[in-house]
């Protein structure tokens, strides 16, 4: 850059480049409206066909997902089913006579983008409710923004737990519908020793916390634990301390998340440790990452969870082919899409059994509304608790040769919710419930 | 014992061979040339994707034909990289040669343009993209065979771009408009894709109570190769000789007939390749996405840095040298050694987590390049071209 940069020239480029930058603007705008009417998606979705924006009244809701980074994976299919969910309300006639209309946003696996998404939804959109998240760490991150504004969240992943907010309603599994029956079945299926494999955030060390202390109190034997940075796909060094503390075989409890997972048990099989003496039960992988991780990496392994696409029900089937008819027939439903499908439903209800979807600024009687609220899930009945839980049932299942997963063990009943362990020191004898009255706090109180 | 010690032998040596076949193109870009290449990882993501697509490719042809297409994907991963390399440096790199820290923001910003590309890459945007550059370059080349060139340039391109770009976009919209979906899926897709090792290299060989990976052993042997290719074609093909003399003094290299721009070029490339079958490699570990080469970056230029800028023996010696050190002290062994010391053995046991371990063989290169600041084996003699 020797040359002078004249006025002459700085005009002509300038103009080129504004020239080109509203061109560009211009057909890029066309371009979206484009591509959005031919996907099928959209174009059965009145949610988002101008016609039902045209009319003005519509119901404002948020999703907060990941469509891309490393949990993209997993979180993308949630979106779909969210998706699913408010159509069929819309299709149906609406809420209130009213079309709801979603506003995506991308938290793009990073979690201060999380929180700054929600504001953005918050106070720009006026959502008056959002659908979201999918790590802990993204839940942490949004939770402020949440309580600071008084706002609604619907989380539909399990999770570990320890946490009771007012502002959130979790759908997904508390630990105790999870986590703990999932543990108490290996011991008494699979053996008492227990190596523990996570990636290195909130929900992994929580989960392992409460692992340990409950296979101490029932005769079990943590050998060994350790942590994966996320996205991590180096697991040799763990693979080997592995294969030393469990020299015979033994329980491999797996909460590992996006990326790391494929590495895992890519190089498990690869070490020769085979699901018959280290059978591996991951609380992170459903239908959707057994496609992504491949089959015949994972067949034979265990996974907990409330819902597999092999449950048989009436209301699964319908769940199961609707998504089918929209999203197309190579793919699968899994247990998070499901708990995205119920959060939509129990809010759905409880607008309607409220009147009124509230304004963002005051979403009380929607709240109260969703208490005790029940819905026939495709996963089985579920019920809306006071402790912004659900109660719901829990199963085992077991990855065959098509990727599916064949139920193994299932609880007979729902199971209530219980977000404070009770096998954690700090957090035993705490409850949590947001219509008491009369104690500080009544997202976590000791029953006096 | 024994056993344990093989384990301990093998498993560092496949985790230091990882990290060498990916630290190796960039010995050879950041090493030789002293370009800063913050796109290396995506080279390697461009490597995974193409395993991907040749491995879809072969399913097509059948049993006998997809058990061998790793070779395939091998050799195309490093064509595919190397003319993506080589592209990067004709259209960036080779404007800003000598200035670091330009290179460093430039290449990262291609980095990024690399994974958003795969992310939404589909067959109406490469049309576009293809229909931009003919009509672009095309009309500039046409009007440098008018005698007014020079007079017309810039005026040639404020005309030309907006015109390309316009047709390319227009076309682009009729397109998605008249065949929707086909055309406007993405290839790939945000999401993770999956690429299967062949059977033959599914398990592995079993050693009384242990088993090494046949995948580890292939990646073993084909950095072994790489290596060995490598040292071949610098120090006895004419080509290699150009390189090391480049790399040595520029301008008496210059002066001596040797077309350094082209040697520049072809530097690039062959690092760039070489990036590609890494990410050919590494496709067999772990799983293939828009992220995959963030996660080996830090790694690979730590690498190097350790070996010693410019000598590939270095880079040899620094990637098995922090693999087995990751390794050792990320699975306990050292806790275990020191058992009976009390207060050591905790030091070690608080360290033997994968991740805390990270933090340790960060510790320790730094504390290693305090008291060796050019790395293992510094560049000697009169200074390179500066």
């Amino acid at each position: 850059m020797t040359r002078q940069f004249g006025r002459r020239k700085f005009l002509l480029y300038g103009s080129a480049t504004l020239g080109t930058s509203i061109l560009l603007k211009a057909c890029a705008g066309g371009t979206t409206t484009g591509t959005g009417s031919e996907s099928p998606a959209a174009d059965a979705s009145p949610a988002d066909s101008p016609a039902a924006a045209a009319g003005g009244d519509t119901i404002k809701v948020g999703i907060l997902h990941s469509l891309s980074g490393t949990m993209a994976i997993s979180e993308k299919s949630v979106v779909d089913s969210t998706e699913l969910a408010i159509e069929e309300i819309n299709k149906a006639g609406g809420l209130l006579g009213k079309q709801i209309e979603a506003v995506k946003e991308d938290g793009a696996s990073d979690w201060p983008t999380f929180a700054e998404k929600a504001r953005k939804l918050i106070d720009e959109d006026q959502v008056v409710v959002i659908f979201g998240c999918w790590t802990s760490a993204s839940r942490k991150a949004v939770l402020p923004v949440f309580e600071e504004k008084n706002h609604m969240l619907f989380y539909p992943v399990q999770y570990e737990g320890q946490e009771c907010s007012k502002n959130i309603f979790y759908t997904g599994a508390a630990p105790n519908q999870q986590i703990e029956p999932s543990v108490d079945w290996l011991l008494e299926e699979k053996g008492k020793d227990f190596y523990l494999v996570g990636s290195d955030y909130v929900f992994p060390r929580t989960a392992n916390t409460i692992i340990k202390a409950q296979l101490e109190a029932k005769g079990g034997k943590t050998v060994g634990e350790d942590y994966l940075p996320l996205g991590s796909t180096e697991v040799t060094p763990i693979i080997a301390k592995i294969r030393s503390a469990l020299p015979n075989g033994g329980v491999i409890y797996n909460t590992l998340n996006g990326d790391s997972n494929v590495a895992f048990f890519k190089q498990l099989q690869g070490a020769g440790l085979t699901p018959d003496r280290y059978p591996v039960m991951s609380v992170s992988i459903a239908e959707e990452e057994v496609k992504a991780i491949g089959t015949e990496f994972l067949k034979g392994h265990f996974a907990a969870w409330n819902y597999f696409m092999t449950v048989e029900s009436p209301e699964n089937q319908k769940y199961v082919e609707a998504f089918k008819a929209k999203f197309g027939d190579d793919r699968v439903t899994n247990d998070p899409m499901e708990a995205a499908y119920i959060s939509v439903n129990i809010w759905k209800q409880a607008v309607e059994k409220a009147g009124e979807a509230g304004t963002p600024s005051s979403l009380e009687k929607v709240r109260e509304a969703a208490y005790s609220q029940e819905f026939a899930a495709p996963g089985g009945p579920v019920t809306m608790n006071t402790n912004h839980h659900i109660s719901k049932t829990v199963r085992i299942g077991e990855v065959r040769d098509d990727g599916l997963f064949e139920i193994v063990y299932e609880t007979p009943a729902p199971v209530d919710p219980i977000p404070w362990n009770q096998f954690v020191a700090d957090t035993k004898g705490f409850t949590c419930d947001w219509t008491r009255t009369g104690v500080d706090n009544p997202g976590k109180f000791k029953e006096s | 014992m024994f056993t344990g010690l093989l384990d301990g032998i093998f498993n560092g040596l496949s985790v230091g061979s990882v990290l060498l076949l990916a630290a190796l193109g960039l010995a050879i870009v950041f090493g030789l040339m002293g370009v800063i290449n913050m796109a290396h990882g995506e080279l390697m993501m461009l490597g995974a994707y193409t395993t991907f697509v040749v491995q879809n490719g072969f399913k097509k042809l059948g049993d006998p034909w997809l058990q061998f297409y790793i070779f395939f994907a091998v050799i195309a991963a490093f064509i595919v990289a190397a003319l993506v390399g080589l592209a990067l440096e004709r259209g960036v790199i080779r404007y800003l040669y000598g200035r670091p820290l330009e290179t460093l923001l430039a290449t990262w910003g291609v980095s990024l343009i690399l994974q958003q590309f795969v992310r939404s890459v589909n067959w109406v945007m490469i049309i576009g993209l293809v229909l931009f550059c003919l009509l672009f370059f095309g009309g500039l080349w046409l009007l440098q065979r008018r005698l007014d060139f020079e007079r017309i340039r810039n005026w040639g391109i404020a005309i030309l771009l907006p015109l390309s770009v316009a047709i390319s976009l227009v076309i682009g919209s009729i397109l998605s408009n008249a065949y929707g979906l086909a055309v406007t899926k993405p290839w790939f897709g945000a999401q993770n894709v999956d690429v299967t090792a062949p059977k033959w290299l599914l398990g592995g060989l079993p050693l009384g109570n242990y088993q090494l990976p046949y995948t580890r052993m292939f990646i073993m042997v084909l950095t072994v190769l790489c290596v060995l290719g490598i040292y071949w074609f610098l120090n006895k093909t004419p080509w290699g000789l150009r390189i090391r003399s480049v790399t040595q003094n520029r301008n008496m290299s210059a002066c001596l007939g040797i077309p350094t721009k082209k040697v520049d070029a072809l530097t690039f490339a062959l690092g760039s390749g070489l990036a590609g079958i890494a990410g050919c490699a590494v496709s067999l570990l772990g799983s293939v996405g828009p992220n995959t080469g963030q996660n080996y970056i830090v790694n690979t230029f730590m690498v190097v840095v350790v070996g010693g800028v410019g000598k590939l023996v270095g880079t040899i010696v620094g990637a098995l040298a922090i693999g087995i050190t990751d390794y050792i002290i990320g699975t306990g062994i050292l806790a275990l050694l020191f058992a009976p010391i009390p207060p050591l053995a905790n030091f070690f046991t608080f360290f033997a987590t994968t991740s805390m371990a990270k933090v340790m063989v960060f510790f320790l290169i730094v504390v290693f390049l305090q008291f060796r600041p050019a790395g293992l084996f510094p560049q000697k003699g009169r200074a390179v071209d500066a």
